[in-house]
This record gives structure tokens, sequence and C-alpha cells, in this order.
């Protein structure tokens, strides 16, 4: 194990921006209508290797599957409970367990992908556990008016443009912390870990239509939550 | 297709899950619809931004707790 001294560690799937121009024609916009995510930083060829060394009882195999996940599963377990504590207790036991059940693990997804399942069934156990009336298997009660966005305006400059990357870290951070539980779970899993609508409902325990209305609201409601900070910062 | 009904199918159709009939109407929609073309937009450079300018660190001291707790369950793997 790595006993060295470990800076600290910034996680972030971004190198340069993919940002799509907020002026871009409409052809453009329908052309690429898909949301872009950068590729993953993590993903080598070596892990089946690792992952067979690791089953076999190589501890260092182990470790280094640690060492690339980390900073990926405590994004998840923080972006899903909201607490320093419950995220950490939460990755330590997730790795814990997938230490414990190697053996099992039969290779028909990838190995990150069985992590994230394990990770965010941790985390949620907590998240349950601390807020158990903000949690909920049931449909939101809203009704569909709330969704309709009022004012459009467009941003203009992209937020990267206009904010330095840490302000712009804080507003992320802020907007996602604001969003109902029930939301960011499913937006935490869907968008950013990309996990199947299948895999989703699997995990959170909901139906396959109930993570698609959860994912709209989520996605709509950061989208308000951006614009506001927009409005705020709009040029002169 | 009116602003509601572009509004309520923008996810399916951002995750390209639309069935080819209502994915035109939808656009045919967009063509003239200013607004639901900004809201499209912006819906979708907001999940773009999430998923690749989000950051969270990951303290040493975090590392650290992980790393020696992880080297307890190497040494004694039925604990």
């Amino acid at each position: 194990m790595g006993t060295s001294v470990h800076c600290v560690t910034v996680i972030s799937g971004c190198g340069d921006s993919s940002f799509i121009a907020l002026g871009a024609s409409l052809n453009t916009a329908l052309s690429t209508s898909r949301p872009h995510r950068l590729p993953s930083t993590v993903v080598r060829e070596d892990e089946p290797v690792l992952v067979a060394a690791a089953k076999a009882g190589d501890a260092a195999a182990f470790e280094e599957l640690v060492n690339r996940y980390e900073r990926k599963i405590f994004r998840l377990t923080m972006n899903i409970t909201r607490n320093h504590e419950d995220a950490e207790d939460a990755m330590q036991d997730a790795f814990m367990k997938a230490y414990s059940h190697l053996r099992g693990f039969q290779e028909d997804s990838r190995f990150y992908t069985w992590l994230v399942r394990i990770a965010a069934n941790e985390a949620l156990m907590r998240l349950r556990k601390r807020r158990p009336n903000q949690f909920s298997l049931d449909e939101p009660v809203e009704g569909e008016d709330d969704l309709i966005p009022r004012e459009i305006e467009d941003w203009g400059p992209s937020p990267e443009q206009r904010y330095a990357q840490s302000e712009l870290h804080g507003i992320l951070d802020q907007a996602i912390d604001q969003l109902d539980p029930d939301f960011r779970t499913v937006f935490v899993l869907r968008d950013i870990e990309e996990l199947s609508t299948e895999e989703t409902a699997a995990i959170v325990g909901i139906s396959v239509p109930a993570v698609k209305s959860r994912l709209l609201r989520a996605r709509l409601k950061l989208r308000q939550k951006l614009d506001r900070y927009m409005r705020d910062r709009k040029p002169n | 297709m009116n602003c509601d009904g572009v509004i309520r199918e923008i996810s399916n159709y951002l995750d390209g899950e639309l069935a080819a009939a209502i994915r035109a109407e939808l656009e045919a929609h967009l063509e003239e619809c200013e607004g639901c073309m900004i809201v499209v937009r912006q819906t979708r450079y907001t999940i773009e931004i999430f998923c690749n300018e989000q950051s969270i660190e990951l303290p040493t001291e975090v590392r650290t707790r992980l790393h020696e707790a992880l080297r307890r369950k190497i040494r004694n793997p039925g604990t």
C-alpha cells in the first residue's frame, strides 16, 4: 500500500472546455443534441489484467485499482450524501466490500461500474439514514407547471468564460447541493457516472419511468439555478 | 408539438431516446421557437458543465485513512 505523502487531489473529468457555443446556429445545435462528455481518463486497457490479478489474491493489483478510482468514488459518495463524514465512510466501506466480494465479480461489466453500484448503495444507505424524510421512492407531487421555464434569455458568454474556475466550481457545488436528494441522486448516477436508466433504477429502487421523471426535473432545476447566476453576471 | 411538450421531452431528446416522428415534431418546433431552442441548448450545456467541470477534492487525510483501513483488511480478510 502506498504510504508516501500524498497531495490533495482535485477530481475533475475536464481538461479543456467541451463547451458548445451558446450562440451556435440551429443546425449546429440540432446536430449535436446529445450532451458531450469528455472521455474518462481512468479507463485503461490493463484493467482486466489488474482485476484478474486482484481476484487471484494480488493485493498490489487491488491497491492499483483503488488508486485509480478512489477520487471518482469519493466524488460520487460526496455528490450523493453531501456530507463529508458519510462520503468518507461510504467510500471506505465500498472498497472494503469490493475487496471482500471481488471473487464474485463476474466481469460482465467494467470493474468501475461494479464499484459505482456498490458505492452508490453505500452512499444512499447513509443518505436515507440521515434524511429519512427527504428521500422517497414515490413520484414527486409537484405538477408539471414548475418545470416550464419563464423569462428565457440567452446566456451570452459561457460560464467558463465569465467566471474564474474556482468561482465556477463554487457555483456548481452550491447548485447541486441545493437540489432535492431524490433528483440529485438520479442526476449523479445518470449524467455524471453515466449509468444506464435501468442500472440507476435498480440502484435507487425506483421504476424506469421514475428515473426519467426525476432526471428531467434535475436537469431543468440545475439549468434554472445556473440561469440565475448567469443573469446576475450578465455583461453590460 | 408546443413549448410544454418540448420541455416534457427535453431529456429524452437530449438522450437520443425519442421516436423518429416525435423527434421530427420537436425539431420542427425548435426551428420556429427561439425560447425552446435556448432552453434545449442551456439544458444540454448544464449537463456538460456538471459532467466536465465539477470538482471535488479528495483530502490527503481521507485517502490515508482509506489506505490504512484497506491494509488492515488485506492483512485480516475475515474482519
